[in-house]
């Protein structure tokens, strides 16, 4: 069974494989951890497949920053419920260095961080599956919000802007 | 004070609905304890020892006499008839039951108040002068601030799940009123180079188990930039905090491992991007907040003396309760919660609607909460406040010792927290049985004695004058004493004096302590002037001279 996630508000199959799931598919878009992506990256690029690199919390941003335009996702892990770096590096990919494509979180991800990972700039969610049938309305958690941050597309306006 | 409109009105709404399907999901399972746990504690939901603890947020101290009232009434129907007043002007429940906690929030919510980030690792109440917009000796009345941060920091979708809890105070004054020294961030409004207001910032400042003076990150930041400046210090604080050891990760640990330089350097490097046309405090956005706090309607009086000819007990409370105020013929007048026979902090459901009451006939329908766990009416007219203290007298409200010795600092210690390690409360109470003589204590004159019941230091012991932090020593609960330390505008850390005390020891250690004072004082030196002149050797030698023989 593909795995689902919750793209751009709506559930959906994922089309990408995380390397390990990789095997016997060579054209799936394909998901690194930083080190696979480091090592091989000029083997990576040679393919002719989509890319995408996931990031752990303590990694810097930065070290994606030349290639950004070439990875069509970035991936933040959360490590578990108290786990925050996520949150910055998504803000720094989609503010500083532009970034446009799928930004997606991974790891421990549940329906009641949802609305601010969205905010952060995040656009994919893997979640289990009890959280992703209630994932829809909790991106409707909030109508508004305090303060401006990457949020185009929410549901939500700008309070006293 | 600041009003909701209908759309802040919404988002209060909707959290106590996040909440309530929060709150079921856990008792149905579907959340296990860890899983909540960073859910409640986000919403000021602590389990404690006895049952759970709700702490609502008092956004910088600043209470309407409808919500001192619907405060009252919670007390009296979800709790045990009676408040916890904390420093960081907030006030805490100590007997609710976690499945009437939504009912409680629903109940806030309608009055314009909540539990949001009171607790957890996040963004907490930003505190302030508890005189602000009354004090003579004020740049400008830093709420306005207050409450642009206060907006900014609620569901901050990037700082919601920090490294540690983060604490803000703002002040605007001469005087630091608000501990702002010992904070995370602190702000301070200053003259800038050409004139213009804007801020002083500070960072790394805590108290807990390593306590440190917070330092200079930017001496002036013109005000526009406010917001951008907190966000690019918050944000070189998540990336880089420590989050492997609890103990290590408040933004404190990081300032000093960095060194204040390196810390500044990557947060102005940070702030070029935070800096965006988003973040920018709009003119228009801060004279709409600044109507909020406009003076009320005043009356032109003239100044008078309202102690003179009138009792004693009327003169005392007139000198020690209430102070100076920036229009002439008003005063603010103290509530002192520091009773004797009551923990310091507690005030009863009848005590708040009392208050409420009062607030509304003598001080504009408003009411402070001091981080010193009082309460303040800010704007008495002075010749009303002898009727305001008759009635206050009969409610127990009236004790005359703002400022003195037992005007104590206390945490709610081992009698209801999980995390302490000796009581607090009961030493309180054996200081003012042994401290009862007034004379006496006005003699003394300026004194903060504050109490911890472990080293989380929720009591502020590091920067108590005298401080008292609870220890377990094999079992037991014995306490240490530091003396030396101060909050203020000329904030310092206290010195430890020595061993620690058993408990039943504190008060004498307390008298000697205050003998050597006495004795080697010079004209109008305080307790603490006459530390930091003769160091501690002297006080320790009196203390350890001989066994304290309860």
């Amino acid at each position: 069974m593909p795995r689902r996630l919750l793209l751009n508000g709506r559930i959906v199959d994922d089309d990408w494989v995380y390397l390990a799931e990789a095997e016997g598919n060579a054209s799936a878009p394909l998901i690194l951890s930083l080190a696979e992506w480091q090592t091989g990256r000029d083997q990576w690029l040679a393919q002719d497949r989509r890319l995408g690199v996931v990031l752990s919390p303590a990694h810097k941003v930065e070290l994606l920053a030349p290639d950004i335009a070439r990875l069509a996702l970035i991936g933040a892990d959360f490590s578990g419920p108290s786990e925050g770096r996520g949150y910055s590096q998504a803000r720094i990919l989609r503010e500083r260095w532009k970034f446009g494509g799928e930004l997606r979180a991974t790891g421990y991800v549940r329906r009641d961080q949802l609305f601010f990972m969205a905010r952060c700039g995040f656009n994919s969610f893997e979640l289990p599956d009890t959280d992703l049938k209630t994932a829809q309305a909790a991106l409707a958690t909030f109508s508004w919000a305090y303060q401006p941050s990457n949020d185009v597309g929410l549901p939500f306006k700008l309070l006293h802007p | 004070m600041y009003r909701y409109d209908l759309t802040d009105k919404t988002l209060v709404r909707e959290r106590v609905a996040q909440f309530r399907d929060q709150t079921r999901r856990f008792l149905a399972g579907e959340l296990t304890d860890d899983e909540f746990r960073h859910l409640r504690l986000r919403n000021g939901l602590y389990i404690q020892r006895h049952a759970p603890m709700l702490r609502v947020a008092i956004p910088y101290g600043l209470l309407s006499s409808t919500q001192l009232r619907a405060l009252g009434s919670i007390a009296r129907r979800y709790d045990r008839g009676y408040g916890h007043f904390t420093t960081r002007q907030n006030i805490q429940y100590n007997w609710p039951k976690l499945e009437q906690v939504p009912d409680i929030l629903a109940e806030l919510a309608e009055v314009e108040m909540h539990a949001i980030q009171t607790s957890g690792n996040c963004i907490r109440n930003t505190t302030s002068d508890h005189l602000a917009g009354v004090t003579p000796e004020e740049l400008e009345d830093p709420r306005p601030w207050c409450e642009l941060i206060r907006q900014w920091s609620t569901f901050h979708p990037e700082f919601t799940y920090l490294p540690r809890k983060f604490k803000i105070a703002v002040t605007g004054a001469a005087q630091d009123r608000a501990a702002s020294q010992v904070h995370d961030v602190g702000v301070h409004i200053v003259r800038g180079p050409d004139g213009e207001l804007g801020f002083e910032i500070l960072a790394g400042g805590g108290l807990g188990r390593t306590p440190i003076i917070g330092q200079v990150v930017r001496e002036f930041l013109p005000r526009r930039h406010l917001l951008s400046y907190l966000e690019a210090i918050l944000r070189v604080y998540n990336l880089e905090g420590r989050r492997d050891n609890i103990h290590k990760a408040r933004i404190k640990i990081l300032v000093k491992s960095l060194g204040i330089e390196e810390f500044r350097r990557r947060v102005e490097a940070e702030w070029i991007s935070t800096r965006a046309e988003g973040l920018r405090v709009d003119d228009a956005e801060i004279a709409r907040l600044r109507g909020f706090f406009n003076p009320p309607a005043y009356r032109n009086l003239p100044n008078t003396e309202p102690a003179a000819g009138k009792s004693t007990a009327f003169r005392a409370w007139y000198r020690y309760n209430t102070t100076a105020h920036k229009v002439p013929g008003y005063r603010a007048v103290y509530i002192s919660l520091k009773k004797p026979d009551v923990a310091p902090g507690d005030v009863t459901d009848s005590q708040m609607e009392l208050l409420a009451d009062l607030a509304d006939r003598y001080s504009f329908g408003e009411v402070r909460v001091t981080h010193t766990q009082n309460l303040l009416f800010a704007d008495v007219e002075q010749d009303e406040t002898f009727e305001l203290w008759q009635t206050l007298e009969k409610a127990g409200l009236a004790t005359p010792n703002i400022g003195t010795l037992t005007d104590m600092i206390c945490c709610p210690g081992l009698d209801f927290c999980s995390l302490a390690n000796a009581g607090s409360i009961d030493v309180a109470k054996l200081i003012n049985e042994r401290f009862d003589d007034y004379d006496y204590l006005y003699d003394l004159g300026e004194l903060e004695v504050k109490m911890s019941g472990c080293m989380n230091a929720c009591g502020h012991h590091h920067v108590g004058h005298i401080g008292i932090l609870g220890v377990d020593k094999s079992g037991e609960e014995w306490y240490q004493i530091t003396i030396g330390g101060a909050a203020g505008a000329d904030a310092s850390l206290g010195e430890v004096i020595g061993p620690s005390v058993a408990k039943l020891d504190v008060p004498e250690t307390i008298a000697r302590l205050l003998e050597v004072y006495v004795e080697r004082r010079q004209p109008d030196e305080r307790f603490l002037d006459v530390v930091r002149r003769l160091g501690v050797k002297p006080f320790k030698e009196r203390v350890y001279a001989t066994p304290a023989a309860a």
